[in-house]
């Protein structure tokens, strides 16, 4: 315990980012320790190429969308609290958590969820997922047999099943609305992040 | 309709006009049968022409005929699910085909010559099933699910077997059954024979309904395993009911406790040990490919049989086996034994399953062996279904605590129907000894109703009871085409992210045991031709790369001085070097080839349309139906890490295309990298070439490249432009790009394009080549490699070496 408390010590502001985030101490621990062993050269943060490193990554299509998105734009590096902070989004859901009227949503809420995975699909963060950014989702995510053609053709269509207002993108509220089925608590969560 | 009942009538016709005279036959004159050579000696007058055999073919001619009625039942009842409704499972069906078979027998011969014997159940019907059970078991999913699945397998069990036992003895002092010679002890046993879940009623009945994953391996693999407990259970009872009730102390209990630890895992390690032994042989069985797929078979039963005779769990012995020896086993075959063994354990345990439904419902046409005793009969079938459901809930609710995603009521629920008593249980009632158990038939009676009861009537209500519980199904076929594509992304965020985290904790026991399996077991187990295989590909691929950097390294420090950078990209590369594959080059070659020249042949014919998109944009939207969009998601999202082969199906198996994908997504972010990698840091200019080339890239796709060389090194040097495929790139780390547009090659640079054309027209491999590894890497042209777009210095000198290149050649 008493190593744990230093070690929590070390890190500035972390009763803030407990509360923010929601994580216990023994996770902020972990994901400092996993922060430290991603950031080899010890400089505090990381940049892309430190997240480059983790090769499983270089397998996954939108792999390199998932780096992006913890870069908020302009910025190169991340910190441990960004890290922290979008790590975050993927805890699972509390099902006990007070509904208090006035306190902000938790970032784990399943609309913080999905406003996460949208920010993967809108690159220029202009609030809708246009037809190029879809193409460009679905390019990553389809394999080599597929022909341009086809790809726009499942764009298109895709687009018109969720686009309900006519302007031939998909907002936010399009999205979440198209994702009603889903169960999002569980396709966005991972076990130790509890 | 016509044609199923056209075939029961036959099947009947033909067993009473043609099997049961024989038998009649046979049991009427036994005598002049019994020395058929002094008959024939005795009463020969003449030159027999033909004579009537039947006792030299006797018994295997039965058995043949009752696997031939099999198949027989097998298809009618096939066609009727098809033909009229399917309500009742095909397990239903045969057991009631059985019945009337039986009916058929009993009537010729009043007595039930064919019966289901335990030793013929046990040792000739059982090991295919959990065999092919085994073999095809989605292992990521069995080991993920491994500590719910022992949970209910050993504690489960014992639940259910001590509050049957204890109940039904509570209930027999209460007085409710009448008059039976049954103590505590024997109580215990019948409820250890009953608890167990049965694979192959389980399989039969939730083959028909699909239900999600998760709740399929639980259900399944607890009916697996919980053999290990039965096995004990039933032995330390039998045992105590021989010894006697006062004979038991604690150094008994104890010992039967001990027992089964030595037996579940001695079981296992038969099994894993006899994995072992397969695999072994299946790497040295390169010159004699076409027994190969027979000591799969072999083997399996070997592991079967050991542990039947060392008292060890036979059915923890051969499953282990299957599960363990599943990938080397795939990895060492010839392509040809893989495919014979798959579909022989298909049959095998189709027809054995078939063989077992049928045999359970002839058998329970016997007057022998039917003793009806109200009380007990009812109550046990009361009280199995009860403590089933209250065990399962009971456990859920523990394990519930431990798992990131709990089990959900309605799956508990189903979980708790899908209890199912099966074969295995009839085989264990019909083994107990009559002298120590006198109410051996009211057990075998009891034992085959609660069957009946679960396989039949459970097996018909379970479809419409998960479809009204709305149970999460397997395939979701009716999902929009953005929720299949953000389903799919989703596995792949949380699967990026989990790589992120490290995954702390929970897959650190499984990349260590990964990487220990990598480096010894498969050193081991594997052909080393598979073994190389699996990683030459990027062992080459990263050796390439370095050279690379090392190339790109020398150019740029020139220009810019940056030696950080090229100290980054070493790091950055080198940990390429960890990545491995599990295909054959040559096939995987040969494959790729195949659909890439199709790609090519499409391409090079639609490179017109694809460039004038929006001329033709109206009409492609005419053209294309949802459906097909539907199926075009479907066929090709590249799956997440998590999506593999989950299915198991008694039926058909699908080929896993898995790592041709990892290939794809692979070069296709290491493209991606390097683009972006160079342009942050040589700024916008050379990145607007990389636009060019990619765009030529894509009109062009991969340039056919016909060389089906013999040897590997070459066929992996033409096999590498093919790796690193035109991709459209992804723009996440160019920020000054404009999405890839299409031009037409005509529009292009003549300098970026003539040279593809050389370079793609021979693609000269020599010793001095290798060296130039740039130029020949990139696919379609010289002036491809990140080498080339960014220093037009470098072009010079690329292009002059090939152009001196050809001339050596």
């Amino acid at each position: 315990m008493g190593s744990t408390n230093s070690t929590l010590l070390k890190i500035p502001n972390v009763e803030v980012l407990m509360q923010e985030t929601g994580f216990s101490p023994a996770h902020i621990i972990r994901l400092h320790d996993r922060f430290k062993a991603l950031d080899k050269e010890g400089r505090g943060h990381l940049c892309p190429h430190d997240f480059g490193a983790i090769k499983e990554l270089a397998m996954n299509p939108i792999g390199d969308r998932i780096i992006g998105a913890f870069f908020s734009p302009g910025k190169e590096t991340v910190d441990f609290h960004t890290f922290v902070k979008i790590l975050a989004h993927f805890r699972p859901v509390d099902k006990d958590r007070p509904k208090e009227p006035n306190s902000p949503e938790p970032i784990n809420s399943r609309s913080n969820k999905l406003k996460f995975a949208f920010q993967l699909y809108d690159q220029d963060k202009d609030g809708k997922i246009s037809r190029d950014e879809l193409l460009q989702v679905l390019r990553a995510m389809l394999g080599m047999q597929v022909t341009d053609e086809q790809l726009e053709s499942i764009a298109d269509r895709t687009i018109q099943e969720a686009d309900l207002d006519r302007d031939d993108a998909i907002s936010f509220e399009e999205f979440r609305k198209s994702l009603e089925k889903i169960n999002i608590d569980h396709k966005m969560s991972i076990r130790f992040l509890r | 309709m016509a044609s199923s009942v056209y075939l029961c009538l036959l099947r009947a016709v033909f067993l009473v006009c043609f099997v049961n005279p024989l038998i009649q036959g046979l049991s009427e004159d036994e005598s002049v049968f019994q020395n058929p050579h002094h008959q024939q000696e005795e009463n020969l007058t003449g030159l027999p022409i033909v004579t009537f055999k039947w006792h030299h073919v006797e018994t295997p001619y039965l058995v043949i005929i009752w696997v031939f009625v099999a198949g027989l039942a097998k298809l009618s009842v096939v066609e009727l699910n098809h033909h009229v409704i399917s309500v009742v499972p095909e397990s239903g069906l045969l057991i009631i085909l059985g019945f009337i078979l039986g009916g058929i027998v009993w009537g010729a011969d009043r007595a039930q010559t064919f019966k289901l014997l335990p030793p013929t159940f046990f040792y000739y019907l059982l090991p295919q099933i959990i065999l092919d059970a085994s073999y095809f078991m989605p292992n990521k999913l069995f080991f993920s699910n491994l500590g719910a699945i022992l949970i209910y397998a050993i504690f489960g069990t014992c639940w259910n077997a001590a509050t049957v036992g204890l109940s039904l003895w509570g209930c027999y002092e209460a007085g409710v059954m009448g008059n039976l010679d049954i103590g505590l002890l024997q109580f215990l046993l019948f409820g250890s024979l009953i608890a167990a879940v049965d694979p192959v009623a389980v399989i039969a009945v939730f083959e028909e309904v699909h239900v999600n994953e998760v709740l399929f391996i639980l259900v399944f693999g607890e009916s697996l395993l919980n053999d290990g407990v039965t096995v004990v259970l039933y032995n330390v009872f039998d045992a105590f009911v021989a010894l006697g009730g006062p004979r038991i102390d604690a150094a008994e209990i104890f010992k039967g406790i001990f027992s089964f630890v030595v037996v579940a895992f001695g079981g296992s390690f038969l099994g894993i040990g006899f994995a072992i032994l397969l695999s072994l042989l299946t790497r040295c069985t390169k010159h004699i490919q076409i027994i190969e797929a027979g000591f799969v078979f072999v083997v399996g039963y070997l592991a079967y049989l050991t542990a039947e005779m060392l008292s060890l769990s036979a059915i923890l012995s051969i499953t282990f086996c299957g599960i363990c020896c599943q990938k080397y086993v795939n990895a060492n075959m010839d392509e040809k034994s893989v495919t014979t063994v798959r579909h022989a354990m298909k049959l095998l345990a189709n027809g054995s399953e078939t063989m077992i439904f049928l045999f359970l419902g002839v058998t329970a046409i016997d007057t022998e062996i039917w003793v009806w005793n109200t009380g007990f009969i009812l109550l046990t079938l009361l009280f199995v279904f009860i403590y089933r459901i209250i065990g399962t809930f009971l456990f859920t609710w523990m394990l519930n605590k431990f798992r990131l995603v709990p089990i959900e009521v309605i799956d508990q629920v189903v979980m708790s129907y899908g209890g199912l008593r099966g074969a295995v249980a009839y085989g264990l009632a019909a083994l107990l000894d009559e002298d120590k158990i006198p109410e051996k038939n009211l057990m075998i009676s009891t034992t085959l109703i609660v069957v009946y009861f679960t396989v039949i009537l459970q097996g018909i209500t379970m479809k419409p009871l998960v479809q009204w519980l709305k149970v999460k199904r397997a395939a979701h076929s009716d999902l929009k085409l953005i929720e299949k594509l953000n389903n799919r992304a989703f596995d792949h965020i949380l699967a990026a992210v989990e790589d992120i985290c490290g995954r702390i904790g929970d897959n650190w026991w499984t990349r260590g045991w990964n990487r220990f399996e990598e480096n010894y077991i498969s050193w081991l187990l594997m052909k080393p031709k598979a073994r190389k295989n699996r990683d030459y590909l990027f062992s080459i691929f990263h050796k390439l790369n370095l050279e690379d950097a090392i190339n790109y390294v020398s150019e740029v420090r020139a220009q810019t001085g940056v030696i950080y950078c090229t100290i980054l990209s070493f790091v950055w590369f080198s940990q390429l070097a960890f990545v491995s594959f599990n295909n054959k080059v040559c096939n995987t070659f040969t494959y790729n080839q195949g659909r890439y020249s199709d790609c090519n042949a499409i391409h090079l014919k639609d490179t017109i349309p694809s460039v004038s998109l929006d001329i033709h944009g109206q009409d492609r939207k005419n053209a294309m139906d949802d459906i097909n969009a539907h199926h075009l998601l479907q066929q090709h999202l590249y799956r997440s890490r998590k999506h593999h082969r989950h299915k198991y199906s008694r039926s058909h198996f699908s080929i896993n295309q898995n790592e041709d994908e990892v290939q794809e997504i692979f070069q296709r972010t290491m493209r991606s990298r390097l683009e972006s990698f160079k342009s942050t840091k040589m700024g916008v200019n050379p990145a607007k070439k990389i636009t060019k080339h990619h765009k030529k890239e894509l009109t062009h796709k991969v340039m056919p490249n016909g060389h089906p060389d013999g040897t590997e090194v070459e066929g992996l040097c033409v096999f590498l432009p093919h790796l690193i495929e035109a991709g459209i790139e992804n723009p996440v780390f160019l920020p000054d790009m404009d999405s890839p547009t299409h031009s037409p090659p005509w529009l292009m640079e003549t300098e970026a394009v003539a040279p593809s054309q050389r370079a793609q027209r021979r693609l000269p491999w020599t010793p001095n080549r290798l060296r130039r590894l740039a130029p020949m890497r990139i696919s379609t042209c010289s002036t491809d490699s990140f080498l080339m777009a960014d220093v037009s210095l470098t072009l010079e000198e690329h292009e002059e070496h090939s152009q001196t290149d050809h001339v050596e050649m």
